[in-house]
């Protein structure tokens, strides 16, 4: 039954990972236990426990993963402290995908990427990062700085470690905010790392993390002279629809829902900055 | 074009009530409403009802589904408020053409179907103004009060109530009202036009192509300042249409359903990452951008206002949408 794009379809969540103090990764599966639906990188589905609330999320799996979607969520509100309480086996309600998604097969095509993440918001390039895995021969090099404020709190720790740092031209580069005993890695915030690393400035850069990460990395990319049109990243606003209707992600003239959630920064430039 | 003896008028509405639920607008000016006709309810002498059409459209609240959660299952169960064909008489052309502004939002894919099936259900009549009301402002976008759109349009004089039907819905209608006759309703007086005393909005510096430069004006500040917040403007206004989605426990099923939500308000955006639109300048901005400046951005240029003049009778502080188009479109360059 699925008369209205309100009504969500039901799902059942048959995994929970967690994956740092705050931050639980769910696998979420349709009744049949196939893969609920299709979506292109960067794009969202809302989520909802029925008499908790709905939320809309990032899809954190790569649209190459045909078994199953998984949704990397930070325990911070109501909805999410629910989940972050349950257990496999439950069912859910989901509906979308929602959104634009990255070009990854199109203006991503052939170039060299550079990923920035800080926390939480590898949970969205992730789902890229590992679509270009897949298809590794459709892109240039692959750098990938990830930053968060301790060990603990690096998302996806044993995945990057295991896979991606073991493959072939994908460089990855971590660090975490203060120096602490288990760590040999680099320490320091994620735009001066940024920096440090020195980048090509032909490098198209793919960016998501909190507003201050943002602000910061971005005052050094254009100091080092990046043009803002090869620069993404990936917004996130309240959204009760994400049919671009209830009102709540309205910027400009966009509805971050379906006219983003991934913007260029040439693009952001023309719109006012209520993100 | 029909028409109908104005000493007929309450046979005539007991037809068409009798075929199907009739809406018109009855009631003392200050609580003026659509309320469902029955045996001897007059039309109000208030020009306009206080609350427009849009909610037998897009009503304030609405079920959308319900769920039944048993330990880890959920069921979902349709819960659709039901919808029967029905009419509604007496709607002024700046409320008609608010249907043109709620069907863009609301009928793009993917097709909002609660809102929808009442659309498809409900015949829209129409009745053309003789007199303006202080507040009004409908010419100022392009729409003629005198000839108002709607699926049947009316005019009414002192002795008939002329009728012309503009679909099919419309014709249908119509043709089963046996009390009807040919005629032509005389010229409509179009002096009308001149009686609007806010007709002349300086509306041409509005639209996409200005967006930052009306956003960043710094008299938005000086505009704002007085604003309560309350939501009254977006509570009566005919094309406001931000809602919020909610659930309620029954205590044996769980019930989602959607209610008018308002720009306005302080926890609309807020997330717990943030407020981006911290401060009552903001969401007051939000609201007047929205109607001038992104809405026809996105639509052709029609602008997301039917000048019906509900805010500005409303508001608390006599803030409205005819003094930030004034104070904007006068001052930017």
């Amino acid at each position: 039954m699925r008369q209205d794009p309100l009504i969500p379809m039901l799902a059942v969540v048959t995994d929970i990972r967690q994956d740092t103090p705050d931050v639980k990764t769910f696998r979420v599966v349709g009744l049949d236990g196939k893969k609920p639906l299709i979506h292109i990188p960067g794009q969202c589905a809302m989520l909802s426990i029925p008499g908790v609330g709905e939320a809309l999320f990032s899809i954190t799996s790569s649209p190459t993963n045909e078994e199953y979607l998984e949704f990397s969520i930070k325990k911070c509100g109501c909805v999410t402290d629910w989940l972050h309480a349950m257990e496999p086996g439950q069912q859910v309600t989901l509906r979308g995908p929602y959104g634009n998604g990255f070009p990854v097969d199109t203006d991503f095509a052939g170039k060299d990427l550079v990923f920035v993440a800080g926390g939480i918001g590898l949970a969205p390039l992730r789902s890229v990062i590992n679509y270009v895995r897949h298809f590794r021969d459709r892109y240039g090099s692959v750098d990938i700085v990830y930053g968060s404020r301790s060990k603990a709190d690096l998302v996806d720790y044993q995945e990057i470690l295991d896979e991606w740092c073991k493959e072939d031209g994908i460089s990855v580069h971590l660090t975490i905010d203060n120096p602490q005993p288990d760590w040999d890695g680099h320490v320091g915030f994620v735009p001066n790392y940024v920096k440090e690393l020195g980048f090509d400035t032909g490098k198209t850069v793919i960016m998501c993390g909190p507003p201050i990460m943002i602000k910061f990395t971005l005052a050094g990319l254009m100091e080092q002279g990046f043009p803002r049109d090869n620069i993404y990243t990936t917004l996130e606003l309240r959204m009760k629809c994400a049919l671009g209707r209830c009102g709540r992600c309205n910027i400009g003239d966009k509805f971050v829902c379906k006219d983003g959630p991934v913007f260029r920064l040439d693009q952001l430039d023309q719109l006012p900055d209520e993100y | 074009m029909k028409k109908c003896p104005v000493s007929q008028l309450d046979a005539l509405f007991a037809s068409v009530a009798a075929r199907q639920k009739l809406y018109i607008p009855a009631g003392e000016a200050k609580t003026a409403a659509f309320q469902p006709w029955q045996e001897g309810m007059k039309l109000t002498d208030a020009l306009n009802t206080v609350r427009s059409a849009k909610d037998l459209f897009f009503p304030q609240v609405e079920n959308l589904v319900n769920f039944k959660v048993t330990g880890k299952q959920i069921e979902i169960i349709e819960n659709r408020d039901p919808s029967e064909p029905f009419v509604v008489f007496g709607v002024r052309a700046c409320d008609c053409r608010s249907f043109d502004i709620l069907d863009k939002v609301f009928l793009c894919d993917p097709v909002d179907t609660y809102y929808k099936t009442r659309r498809e259900n409900g015949v829209i009549m129409t009745l053309a103004c003789t007199e303006p009301e202080e507040t009004c402002f409908c010419t100022a976008f392009g729409i003629d009060p005198t000839d108002p759109a709607g699926d049947v349009s009316c005019w009414m004089d002192g002795e008939n109530l002329y009728l012309r039907a503009n679909t099919e819905k419309g014709e249908t209608l119509l043709s089963e009202l046996p009390m009807l006759s040919d005629g032509d309703a005389p010229a409509a007086d179009k002096t009308v036009f001149d009686r609007l005393p806010l007709k002349n909005l300086p509306l041409d510096k509005f639209g996409g192509e200005h967006m930052m430069e009306l956003f960043k004006y710094e008299k938005w500040a000086g505009l704002a300042e007085s604003c309560l917040g309350c939501g009254a403007c977006t509570f009566v206004c005919p094309t406001c249409q931000c809602y919020d989605i909610r659930e309620f426990n029954t205590g044996d099923e769980i019930k989602r359903f959607r209610c008018w939500d308002s720009c306005m308000y302080s926890d609309f955006t807020l997330m717990s990452a943030g407020q981006p639109r911290p401060t009552q300048l903001e969401r007051f901005r939000q609201r007047f951008m929205h109607k001038l400046v992104y809405y026809p951005s996105t639509h052709d240029g029609e602008f997301g206002c039917v000048g019906c003049g509900r805010c500005l009778q409303k508001c608390p502080i006599s803030m409205n949408i005819v003094k930030v188009a004034k104070t904007l479109g006068e001052e930017t360059t």
